[in-house]
């Protein structure tokens, strides 16, 4: 058992209860799924039941929340915010634009494949997505994380090449220092 | 050597239990805020779960020695003051402290945790922990005048600064502070939500205007032990309160009972009301408690 790296110790099942049962947001909400989120979080869903609630700063937050489209320009700053955060982190992309690119599919200054370029736990799909399928999609990180299956912050550091490769293709004044752990 | 093994194992447990409460206190204050919200709300253990997966969160941030030290002399000045203040009226475990500090040196000490947390929060250079910072120091300025006049009233009224004798005295006369000096109380409590930093005082730490304004450069067991400061010295204040103006309490479940009526009060006000600016809230410590605090003193002298 000691050695089996599938099997989780008693430490990582203590772990993963709470960040599982403890989950702050960042939510980067440029894109029109953001008009989701106060919904989510008030009175009618209530997504603090969860215990989800919102992290004023990437240094607090353990999740970030990519609401819907990202123009080339502002993948730049949600790359920043990423790094800024402290690991564990999740990332949830919101709607089908984060998937696919969705109607904005051919447009000149959107990304399509957000995954290319930050590692995603969970996709929700729509356009938008409504509050329900929003929870429903804490809900599978949650799953996610209690089985120990929610690494992209660990599949971020040690596929960082090509990340990095797929960033800078977008990006062409990158003028950011360059993370490395 | 079996005097300081009781008093070890007294400091102990009044640590872990004024943690326990203040956080219990912490995550009731989150479900009644919620229920008036109409909603559901997390469950009341919710704090401990934030705190043990803040805990459990890597950090890769440096910043410098102050920014290290800025939680562990928050957590410590918490633990220094909570030694200080008389938990029970008499009891074997909970006298750590008590007679050795005296009013004057409490409200010394009790402003020494936020001198920390203003130093480390500079050491990071955040522009809104700069601003948080200078926030907070005004609406200490603020809410400790009318603190202070009622704290002074009740030491010339009853000729002492020790805790203790003045919850001798309420227990030897048999009626409460709150009702033997009412102008005394009645400031102190209008300055009691200032301390606490729910709305509308909650001008410091306001998420939506400066990310959570001091602490918004501070993450995973940084945060954490402030967490746990903060629900420590919740329960310091709630529990100097109950001494002072409530005659204190001879057993847990009154002391729960009392300092939990009394948390009611800065939580029910935070549920509905909007965050003051800096010069509003200072105006309104400076304007009503003050003058109660006025009136306690001359009430007091005459």
């Amino acid at each position: 058992m000691y050695n089996d790296k599938e099997s989780q110790k008693i430490v990582d099942i203590i772990q993963n209860y709470a960040r599982k049962h403890s989950l702050f947001i960042l939510a980067y909400g440029t894109g029109c799924g953001a008009i989701e989120i106060p919904p989510t979080m008030t009175s009618r869903y209530d997504a603090e039941r969860f215990g989800i609630r919102g992290a004023a700063t990437p240094r607090q937050a353990d999740v970030l929340l990519i609401t819907g489209y990202l123009a080339t320009k502002s993948l730049k700053r949600v790359i920043k915010v990423y790094e800024q955060m402290q690991d564990p982190k999740y990332v949830i992309g919101f709607g089908s634009c984060t998937i696919n690119g969705g109607m904005y599919w051919d447009s000149y200054n959107t990304i399509n494949v957000l995954d290319k370029y930050i590692p995603v736990d969970v996709n929700i799909n729509g356009c938008m997505p409504r509050p329900e399928a929003v929870i429903a999609g804490f809900v599978k990180l949650q799953k996610q994380i209690q089985e120990g299956k929610a690494d992209g912050w660990d599949k971020y550091k040690k596929n960082l090449d090509y990340y990095k490769e797929n960033q800078k293709k977008i990006i062409t004044n990158w003028v950011m220092p360059d993370f490395n752990w | 050597m079996e005097g300081i093994g009781y008093k070890i194992l007294g400091a102990v447990l009044t640590t872990i239990l004024a943690f326990v409460v203040g956080m219990f206190y912490g995550g009731f204050s989150r479900k009644i805020i919620a229920r008036i919200q109409n909603r559901v709300g997390p469950p009341v253990w919710q704090n401990f779960l934030d705190v043990l997966k803040l805990l459990f969160k890597k950090t890769s941030v440096r910043y410098g020695v102050m920014h290290h030290l800025a939680p562990l002399w928050m957590i410590t000045m918490s633990v220094t003051t909570l030694m200080f203040i008389p938990i029970l009226k008499d009891g074997l475990f909970f006298t750590n402290l008590n007679f050795s500090g005296d009013l004057i040196f409490l409200l010394y000490i009790m402003v020494f945790g936020s001198l920390g947390m203003a130093l480390g929060a500079g050491a990071t250079g955040n522009p809104n922990t700069a601003i948080g910072v200078s926030r907070g120091l005004t609406q200490m300025v603020g809410f400790e005048i009318p603190w202070v006049m009622a704290l002074v009233a009740l030491m010339i009224q009853y000729k002492t600064t020790s805790v203790t004798g003045l919850m001798d005295i309420q227990s030897q006369s048999g009626t409460w502070m709150m009702f033997s000096s009412p102008f005394a109380f009645i400031a102190a409590l209008l300055a009691m939500p200032g301390m606490f930093r729910y709305s509308p005082f909650d001008i410091v730490g306001a998420p939506q205007e400066l990310a959570s304004g001091p602490v918004s450069e501070f993450g995973g067991k940084y945060l954490s032990t402030m967490m746990t400061s903060g629900s420590i010295f919740a329960f310091v204040k709630l529990t100097l309160y109950v001494d002072l103006f409530m005659g204190g309490a001879s057993n847990l479940i009154v002391l729960v009972l009392k300092t939990f009526a009394l948390y009611l009060y800065p939580v029910l006000w935070g549920a509905v009301s909007a965050r003051f600016r800096t010069e509003q809230s200072v105006r309104y410590f400076w304007g009503w408690p003050a003058f109660f605090g006025f009136i306690a003193l001359l009430y007091a002298a005459f």
